[in-house]
C-alpha cells in the first residue's frame, strides 16, 4: 500500500475511534463544543487529505459535511435532524474507509443522497450575528479549522480580525501535532552528536583551569541536557501501546482453549522509547500466548488443584534505574521440569550427566534454546515455529535480558529487563591489551580484582580459567585473548562479572577506568560480522572505542569452554539493586579493611618502589609525564623494593596517589555509614561484605599531596556525608539521581512529593540540602521552597531546583521563593557541582 | 577541446608508488587521519575506526586492500573520505595528488595482464605523461566481504 494512503488511513481511523466513543454523548448533548470540534476536525482532515490522494468520493462527502459542521461550530444550535445526518455521514465515511483499506480504492457508488441533505441543511441555516459567537460555543473548541479554510466557505464571510481569532483558537485547541518518526529519529541522532561534542568541550575546558568558556559552556551543557531530555521525551510512549492488542488475544485464546483467563495489566503508563517499544511488541504477545497455552490449566484441572477456575495472567511494568522491568506472570501449573529434562535429552541439548547436574533454574532455561517446545501437541497458539529462542533473541538484540522463575503448581514469571532507550546507555570503560572498550552496564553485576595471593585469584581447571567467587565457580574469559590482542595467561586483572540471561561469567580485563554515558553508534557494515561487538562510540576525549556485546562474549564462551564443567550459579544474587554504591576495598596500615567510593578513584596502579623518590618529606613518582605526589594512608614508611598498589585520584588535571598495602576487591553494596568518625581521614565505618570497614575520607589526604588542593575552590576539606533530600514525583528520576548523588559521597533521602519531603523535614530529619523537582502535582517545587522559607526552623536549608525547563522566568521566580540554584534534570555533573557548592557554603557557615 | 566530449574529474593519490584515481563525485573529503582505533578480529584491510567531526569513519588501508607492501611505521598517510550507503569510510593512502579532469574516451580497459587485486578493483587506466593512472571502482573497493566469499 502507498505510504501516504496508509498514513491517511491510520490517522483517520484514530480520529474515528475518538469520535466514535463520543458519538453516544453527542446524541445526548448535541451542542457539546468539544465533540463538535472533534467531528469537525475529522471531516476537515479527511477533506484536506483526500485532494492529495485523489479520493473524490470521500472528498465531496467531507466537503459537504464540513460545511454543515462549520455552522454548528460557529454557534448555530444543533437540531435532531442534523444529529442523525452527522451520524449517517460518519457511518458512510467509515464504510468507504473500510473498502479503501481492502482494495486501496474508493468503492463504486456515490453519496448524492447525503450530500444533498447536508447542503440543504447548510443552506437553510443563516448565520447569527458574528459578535456573540464566542459566547455561544465553548472557547476551547470554538475554532478548530484554520481560519483560511473556513473563510473560503461561501456561507462564512468573516472579517480578518475574526480569522485571527480563529487562528489563535486553533493554537489553543490543537495541542498536538503529528510528526514523522524519521524526523524524531533524526533529531535524536543530532542531539546525540551534540551531547558528544558537549562532552568533548567539557573535557577540553576541564584541562584548562581558567577558561573564559567555562560559564557559557556550563549554560550550553544545561541547554544540551534539556534538549536531550526533551527529545527523548518526544520518543517516549507508554508501554500500554504495546499491550493494546493483548486483551483481545487473551479473550480469543480463552475461547479457543476452553480456559478462563483474566488479563491484568499494571503500569501500562510506564514510558519507554518507541524504538524499544516496537521491538518488544512481538515478544510480549508471544509470552502472553505462551502463558495462556502452556501455563494456565484447564478449569477442571485448576479446580482439582484447589485453585479458582479462572486463571490469571499478570502484566506489569515499572522503571528501575535506567531500565524498564516487565513481568509477565501466570498462576498456572509452572514449568514441567521433568518433561523439559526429557526433551533436552531427546533433542541432544545436553547429556544425561549434564542434566542431572543442572539446577532447576538452569533446566527452565532450556526453553529458550532454539527448537525447543514442550507442548505434547503442537497447538495453533504457541507452537508455530516462533519459539522462546526467538523471544530471547529479540530481547537480547536490544540489550535486554529475559529471565524466568517457575514454581510447580503456582505459576511461571518471565522477567524482562530492557534499557529505556537504545540511543544512550551507561557503560563501563575497560582496558585490554592497551586498547579501551565499553561494556554496557546493564549486564555488569560486579567488579572483582584478581591478583595472585589476593583474596580472589584466577585458577584453572584443565585449561579453563575460573574464579572462586563467594561459593561459586565463575567461568572466565580473557578479553585480551578473545580479541587476539595478546596472550591471555595473565593471572591478574579485573574480572567484570557479567550476566547474560541466566548465564553468569567473568570477563578478565587489564584495567577498569570508569563508567560513562555513551551514545551507541551502529557498527560499520564491514564489522557487523564480529559478534563480540555491538557498536562503536565516541568518548569524551574524542577517541572512538568499540562496544563489547555481552551476548557475543557469552556465545564465544560457549565455543571456547569445554562442555561438561558445571558451575553452580546462585539465583538471588543475580539481581542488581540500584542503590548500590561501588566501593573499592583495600588494606593499608592496619589489618582492618578500608574502602573508598570507587567513583572517586581515577585509576589503580602498581608502582615500583624504586621509582618513588622522596623529596622534602614527600613521596613523588613520575606518572604520565607529571610528578605525582604519593601519600600513605597511615603516614608510615615506604618499603624498599617491590611494587606497591596505588589508588590514583585525579581532579582538574592534578593527580595524587594513595599508597595502600593491598587492594582487596571492588564491591557494590548499599552504603550505610553506621558510625560516623571523628578521626581525621575517616568518614566512618560501614559493614562491607560482613566485616567492619573504615570508609576513608579522601578529602583528608588531598591537601597532604598539594597544600593548595582545595584552596583553588575552598580552603577546607570536603565535609563528611552531607544529607540530601531528593524530591521528585517521578520514580524514574529518583532512581536515576539518588545513586548518583550517593556515589558522589552524600547521604540521600528520597521523597515522592513535596508534602512528603516537608513532613519528613518537619518531623526532624536532618537535611543539609534539598534537591527538588519543580513540576510536581499538588505542591510544586516553588511552593515547597516557599514553605521551607516560611518556617524559621527550615529557612536556612538551601534548595536546588531540578527542572526540565530552565527559563529566565522560572529562574527569576525561583530566586524570589528562595531557590539557590537551578539545574537541568539531565545535567548530572551540574547537579553534583551545585550540591557540592551548597554543602561547602554550609561548611563555611558552620 | 570539444564541447560534446564527456569529462570526469578524478582525485588522484598514490599507494605504494602507483598512481590511482577516484571519481571526484564519490569523494567526500580528504583528511589527515588521526587517532585510529584498531578493531580486534577485523580483517587486515580494516585499519580501524576514527572520529571525524563526530562521525565514525571506518578506515580501510589501501595498501592492504591492494595487497601492496605494508606501510612503514611513521610513514605519512592521508585519508580519502567516502560515503557509501549512509556510512563513512576513509581510504588510507600514501599521498593525495591533484584533481585531474580527463576525457572519458581516453580511458582504456584494464590491460589483460593486469593481475590480482588491481584487476579486480580497477575500472580502467589512463595513460598520462610519464605514468599510468589506475581508476578504482569505489563500490568494489568497499566490497570486502563479497570478494572474500567469492575467493
Amino acid at each position: 500500500m502507498d505510504d501516504l494512503l496508509r498514513e491517511f488511513l491510520t490517522e483517520t481511523n484514530e480520529s474515528l475511534d475518538r469520535v466514535d466513543a463520543e458519538l453516544v454523548r453527542f446524541e445526548q448533548e448535541p451542542n457539546n463544543g468539544e465533540i463538535l470540534g472533534n467531528i469537525f476536525r475529522l471531516v476537515h482532515t479527511i477533506k484536506g487529505t483526500c485532494g492529495f490522494l485523489s479520493l473524490p468520493r470521500l472528498e465531496m462527502l467531507a466537503h459537504a459535511a464540513e460545511g454543515m459542521m462549520g455552522q454548528f461550530r460557529d454557534g448555530l444550535p444543533v437540531t435532531t435532524e442534523a444529529v442523525t445526518l452527522v451520524l449517517s455521514t460518519i457511518d458512510r465515511i467509515k464504510s468507504i474507509l473500510d473498502a479503501l483499506e481492502l482494495s486501496e480504492q474508493e468503492p463504486a457508488g456515490d453519496d448524492v443522497d447525503l450530500i444533498g441533505e447536508l447542503n440543504r441543511l447548510t443552506a437553510s441555516q443563516t448565520m447569527p450575528p458574528p459578535a456573540p459567537r464566542s459566547a455561544i460555543a465553548p472557547p476551547r473548541s470554538a475554532a478548530i479549522a484554520d481560519g483560511k479554510e473556513a473563510a473560503q466557505q461561501p456561507w462564512a464571510e468573516r472579517s480578518a480580525s475574526e480569522r485571527f481569532e480563529d487562528e489563535r483558537g486553533d493554537r489553543l485547541a490543537n495541542h498536538s501535532i503529528r510528526v514523522h518518526v524519521e524526523t524524531l529519529d533524526h533529531l535524536m541522532n543530532t542531539v546525540s552528536e551534540l551531547v558528544l561534542t558537549r562532552n568533548q568541550l567539557l573535557e577540553i575546558v576541564r584541562r584548562n583551569e581558567d577558561s573564559d568558556f567555562k560559564v557559557p559552556l556550563q549554560r550550553l551543557s544545561n541547554v544540551t541536557a534539556e534538549l536531550q531530555e526533551g527529545v527523548m521525551k518526544t520518543r517516549m510512549q507508554p508501554i500500554g501501546n504495546a499491550w493494546q492488542k493483548l486483551p483481545r488475544i487473551v479473550r480469543d485464546l480463552s475461547a479457543d482453549l476452553g480456559k478462563e483467563i483474566e488479563l491484568e495489566m499494571h503500569g501500562a503508563e510506564t514510558e519507554l522509547d518507541r524504538q524499544v517499544l516496537e521491538l518488544v511488541k512481538d515478544p510480549f504477545t508471544h509470552l502472553v500466548r505462551n502463558c495462556a497455552d502452556h501455563g494456565i490449566e484447564a478449569p477442571a484441572e485448576r479446580l482439582a488443584a484447589g485453585k479458582p477456575e479462572q486463571g490469571a495472567i499478570r502484566l506489569s511494568a515499572c522503571h528501575q534505574g535506567g531500565h524498564i522491568i516487565i513481568e509477565i506472570a501466570d498462576d498456572g501449573r509452572g514449568l514441567d521440569l521433568a518433561r523439559i529434562r526429557a526433551k533436552a535429552l531427546e533433542r541432544g541439548l545436553a547429556t544425561e550427566s549434564e542434566i542431572a547436574a543442572k539446577s532447576d533454574a538452569e533446566i527452565g532455561n532450556f526453553i529458550f534454546m532454539p527448537g525447543f517446545s514442550t507442548a505434547a501437541t503442537i497447538t495453533s497458539i504457541s507452537g508455530r515455529g516462533v519459539g522462546m529462542d526467538v523471544v530471547r533473541a529479540n530481547i537480547e538484540q536490544i540489550g535486554g535480558t529475559v529471565d524466568l522463575k517457575s514454581t510447580p503448581g503456582a505459576g511461571t514469571t518471565f522477567t524482562i529487563k530492557i534499557p529505556l532507550t537504545l540511543a544512550i546507555v551507561s557503560a563501563l570503560i575497560v582496558e585490554a591489551g592497551a586498547e579501551r572498550f565499553a561494556i554496557p552496564q546493564l549486564s555488569v553485576l560486579e567488579l572483582v580484582r584478581a591478583a595472585n595471593g589476593g583474596e580472589h585469584h584466577i585458577e584453572r581447571i584443565k585449561d579453563t580459567p575460573v574464579l572462586r567467587l563467594r561459593n561459586k565457580l565463575l567461568p572466565l574469559i580473557q578479553l585480551k585473548e578473545l580479541l587476539q590482542l595478546g596472550p591471555g595467561g595473565d593471572e591478574r586483572g579485573f574480572v567484570v562479572v557479567t550476566q547474560v540471561g541466566s548465564q553468569i561469567f567473568g570477563v578478565v580485563v587489564d584495567g577498569v577506568f570508569h563508567t560513562e554515558e555513551i551514545v551507541i553508534k551502529p557498527l560499520s557494515s564491514k564489522l557487523r560480522h564480529l559478534t563480540v561487538f555491538s557498536g562503536t562510540t565516541i568518548l569524551g576525549d574524542g577517541t572512538v572505542i568499540m562496544i563489547i556485546d555481552p551476548n557475543g562474549i557469552a556465545q564465544a564462551l560457549g565455543r571456547l569452554a569445554p562442555q561438561g564443567e558445571q558451575i553452580e550459579i546462585g539465583e538471588a544474587e543475580a539481581v542488581v539493586e540500584d542503590d548500590l554504591t561501588p566501593l573499592l576495598v583495600f588494606r593499608a596500615g592496619s589489618q582492618q579493611p578500608k574502602a573508598v567510593l570507587l567513583s572517586l578513584v581515577a585509576r589503580l596502579e602498581e608502582i615500583d618502589c624504586r621509582r618513588i623518590e622522596a623529596s622534602d618529606g614527600q613521596y613523588l613518582v613520575q606518572y604520565r609525564d607529571q610528578l605525582m605526589p604519593l601519600v600513605r594512608v597511615d603516614g608510615g614508611k615506604l618499603k624498599q623494593d617491590g611494587a606497591v598498589p596505588v589508588l590514583v585520584f585525579s581532579d582538574r588535571g592534578r593527580r595524587m596517589g594513595l599508597i595502600v598495602d593491598e587492594i582487596i576487591d571492588i564491591v557494590e553494596q548499599r552504603l550505610d555509614i553506621e558510625v560516623a568518625s571523628e578521626r581525621p581521614g575517616l568518614v566512618g565505618y560501614a559493614v562491607v561484605k560482613g566485616s567492619a570497614t573504615e570508609i576513608v575520607d579522601i578529602a583528608h589526604f588531598l591537601p597532604q599531596a598539594y597544600a593548595d588542593w582545595f584552596r583553588r575552590r575552598d580552603p577546607r576539606p570536603l565535609p563528611a556525608m552531607r544529607r540530601i533530600m531528593l524530591v521528585d514525583d517521578s520514580a524514574f528520576f529518583r532512581d536515576m539521581l539518588a545513586p548518583l548523588i550517593k556515589a558522589a559521597g552524600y547521604h540521600v533521602t528520597s521523597a515522592a512529593s513535596a508534602a512528603e519531603a516537608l513532613a519528613a523535614i518537619r518531623a526532624g530529619a536532618r537535611i543539609d540540602v534539598v534537591v527538588t523537582d519543580i513540576e510536581m502535582p499538588d505542591m510544586d517545587g516553588f511552593e515547597l521552597a516557599a514553605a521551607l522559607r516560611r518556617d524559621p526552623a527550615t529557612a536556612g536549608i538551601p534548595v536546588i531546583a531540578l527542572s526540565a525547563m530552565v527559563s529566565t522566568d522560572a529562574i527569576e521566580r525561583g530566586r524570589r521563593v528562595g531557590f539557590h540554584d537551578f539545574v537541568a534534570k539531565f545535567d548530572r555533573a551540574g547537579l553534583i557541582a551545585a550540591i557540592k557548592e551548597r554543602t561547602e557554603d554550609l561548611h563555611e557557615a558552620a | 577541446m570539444h564541447d560534446d566530449i564527456d569529462f570526469t574529474e578524478f582525485v588522484t593519490f598514490t599507494v605504494a608508488g602507483q598512481m590511482f584515481g577516484l571519481p571526484i563525485s564519490r569523494v567526500q573529503d580528504v583528511f589527515k587521519p588521526s587517532r585510529i582505533t584498531r578493531v580486534p578480529l577485523a580483517g587486515a584491510e580494516i585499519a580501524g575506526v576514527l572520529n571525524l567531526r563526530g562521525r565514525i569513519v571506518t578506515a580501510i588501508d589501501m595498501r592492504r586492500r591492494l595487497e601492496a607492501n605494508r606501510r612503514e611505521d611513521g610513514a605519512s598517510v592521508m585519508a580519502i573520505g567516502i560515503e557509501a550507503r549512509g556510512e563513512s569510510f576513509g581510504l588510507l593512502v600514501d599521498a593525495v595528488g591533484e584533481v585531474l579532469k580527463l576525457a572519458d574516451v581516453e580511458r582504456e580497459p584494464n590491460p589483460i595482464n593486469l593481475g590480482g587485486k588491481l584487476a579486480a578493483l580497477s575500472d580502467g587506466v589512463y595513460r598520462l605523461e610519464g605514468q599510468l593512472l589506475v581508476v578504482l571502482d569505489v563500490d568494489r573497493v568497499l566490497d570486502l566481504r563479497g570478494e572474500r566469499m567469492a575467493a
